[in-house]
């Protein structure tokens, strides 16, 4: 495959699959200010406001028809992936929190969500968005758009800042002020390690949000990249040339293995993200 | 990979998101499921009450029945008793009814053939008489000769 693609690459000039590759990896960003910090992305905020809205307007409105009788079928759906958030939380978390289990359902839907924006044909709405640029007169090649939120580390790292947070209040609620941070020099190794201590929980803490936004960054950027280079197998070919119809099944095939399989990577990594929340929660919850 | 501003905008959404999910979606659906657990644990706990009640019910029913085959039973032997007692009186009664009828006949059978023998000794005794006065050619006196007769026809009527 990979002798096919390099192929591919100098049939067609290495110049246009790189740049359409590089095309595909550029935000739709907004600039806002001086500095790189002072932009947004668009695209990703558009996308999960979308689909949080998606999630809201279901939920919500399932919940508000919810009946205690005969449910519906809708009903039925929502409440399967109730019970079972509600299971793990209940199974997880032993104290007493109104927060986490529509946290965890939250994170579980949303994330799921903008990760199965990776199952849509990966040029279908960066095409699209190319072609209406086109047809209101502007210049195509400035139309950048990445559907996929999760594949954002400013996602991923604003949803794990958030849980970061949480943990952080958490345990304020759990063990008041003066617990929580006497905790930061007594816990693991007793008070006569209180450096040591100290260390060891400023960099546990630091780690658990950069390790939750990246695990889920990494995974659905591999993801839309694999699906980029499934998609570059036929770019720019003709029904004339011969490369196309070598490439052309060996392309259909990958691209359904890969649909088939990132099925499962996109539920997983949505599972794990709300699974850690879970067990950061109930661990700050608890005394050391 | 370049971190701006969208980080904090997603961070709130996210946010806002699990927060609106906290106040306006999970109550709501969980109360709906535990409702509807308490229901069906309800219905569970009363059907295991009727099957209680069945079974306490047929119980019932068996020993009633039970009862009601002791009953029957009593009373066909009662009867069967009362039955042979009035057969067996009704024998006996027709044997003593069947008894004094032979009695009575018997009695005027006797009675009839005393009154033949009665008469029959009487007119043996005539002929005797008769015969007698044929004998003797001459007419006896019945008066001086009556003791005479009278042991005649006592003799013939024995």
């Amino acid at each position: 495959m990979h002798e096919l693609l390099t192929r591919v690459a100098e049939a067609e000039g290495s110049g246009a699959m790189t740049a359409y590759i590089k095309h595909h990896l550029v935000h739709w960003t907004l600039k806002v200010g001086d500095g790189a910090f002072w932009a947004i992305h668009l695209d990703s905020v558009f996308f999960k406001a979308l689909l949080a809205a998606l999630f809201l307007f279901v939920f919500i409105r399932v919940a508000r028809r919810s009946t205690s009788g005969v449910p519906g079928k809708l009903q039925c759906a929502v409440e399967m992936i109730v019970e079972f958030v509600d299971g793990l939380v209940k199974e997880t978390f032993h104290g007493k929190s109104k927060l986490i289990a529509p946290l965890a359902i939250t994170i579980f839907c949303l994330v799921w969500l903008m990760n199965f924006m990776d199952m849509v044909p990966v040029d279908l709405i960066p095409g699209a968005w190319m072609k209406a640029h086109e047809l209101a007169g502007h210049d195509p090649h400035h139309a950048y758009m990445r559907v996929v939120s999760t594949a954002d580390l400013n996602t991923t790292l604003g949803m794990a800042l958030c849980v970061f947070l949480l943990i952080q209040y958490t345990g304020i609620k759990h063990k008041g002020v003066g617990g929580f941070f006497k905790e930061f020099f007594t816990a693991p190794f007793g008070p006569a390690g209180a450096p040591a201590n100290l260390l060891l929980r400023l960099i546990e803490e630091a780690v658990r949000p950069v390790s939750l936004s990246l695990r889920l960054f990494g995974n659905m950027y591999a993801g839309e990249l694999i699906f980029i280079l499934i998609a570059v197998m036929t770019l720019g070919a003709s029904l004339a040339s011969a490369s196309f119809w070598a490439l052309a099944p060996v392309q259909l095939i990958a691209g359904f293995a890969w649909t088939v399989f990132h099925i499962l990577v996109i539920t997983l990594q949505a599972f794990i993200f709300m699974m850690l929340t879970i067990v950061y929660l109930s661990m700050s919850a608890e005394h050391h | 990979m370049n971190i701006n501003l969208t980080l904090v905008i997603q961070g709130i959404a996210f946010f806002a998101t699990a927060w609106l999910v906290m106040k306006f979606g999970w109550p709501h659906i969980i109360a709906a499921i535990e409702e509807r657990q308490k229901k069906i644990a309800e219905g569970l706990a009363a059907a295991e009450e009727g099957k209680r009640a069945l079974a306490s019910a047929s119980e019932k029913q068996d020993q009633v029945i039970r009862e009601a085959r002791g009953e029957a039973a009593g009373i066909r032997d009662r009867a069967e008793k009362e039955y042979a007692a009035i057969v067996d009186k009704a024998k006996g009664d027709a044997i003593a009814e069947g008894n004094r009828q032979k009695a009575i006949a018997v009695a005027e059978i006797e009675t009839e053939a005393h009154r033949a023998r009665e008469a029959l000794s009487k007119q043996v005794a005539e002929l005797a008489v008769k015969g007698a006065e044929r004998l003797v050619r001459k007419e006896i006196d019945a008066a001086a000769h009556k003791q005479l007769l009278d042991d005649l026809i006592a003799e013939i009527a024995k």
